[in-house]
């Protein structure tokens, strides 16, 4: 689905969304009861350079600074941060961190975040966008990653067809969709055949866990077992000595 | 040689994870949450043919630092490169929520982080990468219940990968002359790239991109310390009084600050172009002077700020 498809199916009410410098794109989407959503993104499979990263965290901060509560949707269609010895000599780890900060803050201060990856995103990348966000909407044609299965063959030293073969039992480590569903990083899948304003309707008023739901979800999926309770039992014992 | 040394005065490098608890916290302070005796191991690595460790290359729990409660965690960088695991990411995860959830029932009012790590566990990619999201969602919960996160970074892994995004997320970063904090590693941009890129085997080159002197020069480190553990334990000491808040103000200040290393900077490739814009005499022999010469030097206007 290109990003034209993907706005006017989500906002047939009217939508205003502007071109940034790399990339990027900002501006705001309408929907039927008249109500504003605050769109961003960094879109057309780009990596995510310093540069890219201080735009559209600068679009976060305004949309914050205006008050209210408008609904921030993060339009995401990237590829793994920018491999460039420049980007890491000026600190590409704090631009990042930065634009992660400023959608989780803007999150706490009421603003629902909604991540809609529909496209590219992997590692750094992933981190910083879609991860970032309080809900994370795939579309069909999704592909999130962390590494792609050469690379890990290469690091693991085993062979790919091994590692394709593993990838069917356990979605710990393999790239895609379905198993970035199954450990929880994927909040819901969208179907594009349907339009997508109503489902659209349905996260923004969907409630919000007050805290952090993905390890409760994977563990609900049975593809993270582990994180859930090591997390609990973790919080509840360091609080509970001395 | 090193175990011969009190815990204090050992080389935080060679130092492992629970050398360093030991001599960062006050003396017999350190109380270990879910420790090895509990096997909490990952269940990952036997299909690839790994031995775990009993505590999944994670340190953590409690302990007093000058006589205060402080929250600790110390990553294993000599078991598989201190990376994020599902069951390593989730002890973190756990500690910070402690953090966060006791902020106002009198709970420690900070987190030590020894971060040492390549990144995430490729083995266990998906659920390593989600940890570190839940990890930066924690600290910045943390933080903004009042929380002073203090990310400690010198070891032989570095901060690597989502390691490196985690600490830029926290209230305060100690580096050493050793610490290396980037997010691609060398390798990785050397492999896709190039090496006309970035040569990974011109050890030189890659300290000055990701090296502590570098990355405390631009701000993107709050305390260079010397490298023993005794260094790091006194920054720390000093580092917790006064962490700066996570507010928005704090965020829009961090918008202008790397905004203004961009226009400053932004045309530079390697990091004499950077100390020589900053003014700093001799710009290339950053590397040959010794930690008390660097410890010396006047700090660019950039380097020390509240904006994280």
């Amino acid at each position: 689905m290109t990003l034209d498809d993907l706005i006017a199916s989500m906002f047939p009410a009217g939508h205003a969304v502007k071109r940034g410098l790399r990339s990027t794109v900002h501006g705001a989407g309408r929907l039927e009861d008249g109500t504003e959503v605050a769109l961003i993104g960094i879109v057309d499979r780009t990596p995510l350079t310093i540069d890219a990263a201080i735009e559209v965290a600068g679009y976060v901060l305004s949309v914050i600074e205006k008050g209210g509560t408008t609904p921030i949707l993060v339009l995401v269609d990237t590829a793994s941060q920018n491999m460039a010895r420049r980007d890491e000599l000026l600190g590409l780890n704090e631009y990042l961190a930065h634009l992660s900060k400023c959608l989780t803050l803007a999150a706490l201060e009421g603003h629902r975040t909604i991540g809609i990856l529909y496209g590219h995103a992997a590692a750094g990348a992933l981190i910083a966008t879609a991860l970032s966000t309080q809900v994370l909407v795939a579309l069909p044609d999704a592909e999130p990653s962390v590494m792609d299965l050469p690379s890990i063959s290469r690091v693991t030293k085993l062979p790919l067809d091994k590692l394709t073969e593993l990838a069917k039992s356990t979605p710990v480590f393999a790239p895609g969709l379905e198993p970035l569903f199954a450990v929880g990083a994927v909040t819901v899948r969208w179907d594009a055949t349907k339009p997508l304003a109503a489902q659209l309707l349905t996260v923004l008023q969907a409630p919000l866990a007050q805290h952090d739901p993905r390890d409760a979800i994977g563990l609900e999926r049975k593809g993270r077992l582990l994180a859930a309770p090591i997390a609990a039992r973790v919080a509840m014992e360091a609080n509970a000595h001395g | 040689m090193t175990g011969l040394l009190p815990a204090h005065e050992q080389d935080w490098y060679e130092a492992s994870a629970r050398e360093r608890i030991a001599g960062l916290l006050d003396p017999g302070s350190f109380v270990e949450v879910l420790g090895p005796e509990q096997r909490a191991m990952s269940p990952h690595l036997a299909q690839f043919d790994l031995t775990g460790a009993f505590d999944d290359g994670l340190v953590v729990g409690r302990g007093l630092l000058d006589g205060k409660a402080v929250l600790i965690a110390a990553q294993e960088g000599r078991f598989l490169g201190g990376a994020f695991g599902e069951v390593h990411g989730a002890k973190l995860v756990g500690l910070l929520r402690a953090a966060r959830d006791g902020a106002k029932e009198g709970g420690p009012q900070s987190v030590l982080l020894l971060l040492d790590t390549g990144g995430v566990r490729l083995q266990e990619a998906n659920v390593g990468e989600l940890a570190i999201s839940e990890i930066i969602r924690a600290i910045v919960e943390a933080r903004i219940a009042g929380i002073a996160v203090i990310a400690l970074v010198g070891g032989r892994s570095g901060a690597f990968g989502g390691g490196g995004i985690v600490t830029a997320c926290c209230s305060r970063i100690v580096v050493s002359e050793h610490a290396r904090i980037s997010v691609s590693g060398p390798e990785v941009i050397e492999t896709n790239k190039g090496v006309e890129e970035f040569d990974s085997k011109d050890r030189a080159l890659v300290w000055r991109v990701t090296g502590g002197r570098t990355r405390r020069l631009t701000g993107g480190a709050d305390r260079y310390v010397k490298g023993r553990v005794q260094d790091f334990r006194d920054a720390a000491i000093a580092l917790v009084e006064k962490a700066p808040p996570l507010t928005i103000a704090t965020l829009q200040a961090e918008q202008r600050r790397l905004a203004e290393r961009l226009r400053l900077y932004g045309d530079a490739k390697d990091a004499p172009e950077i100390w020589e814009k900053a003014g700093l005499s001799d710009p290339t022999h950053m590397a040959d002077l010794t930690d008390d010469q660097f410890l010396a030097l006047p700090m660019p206007k950039e380097a020390d700020h509240d904006a994280r």
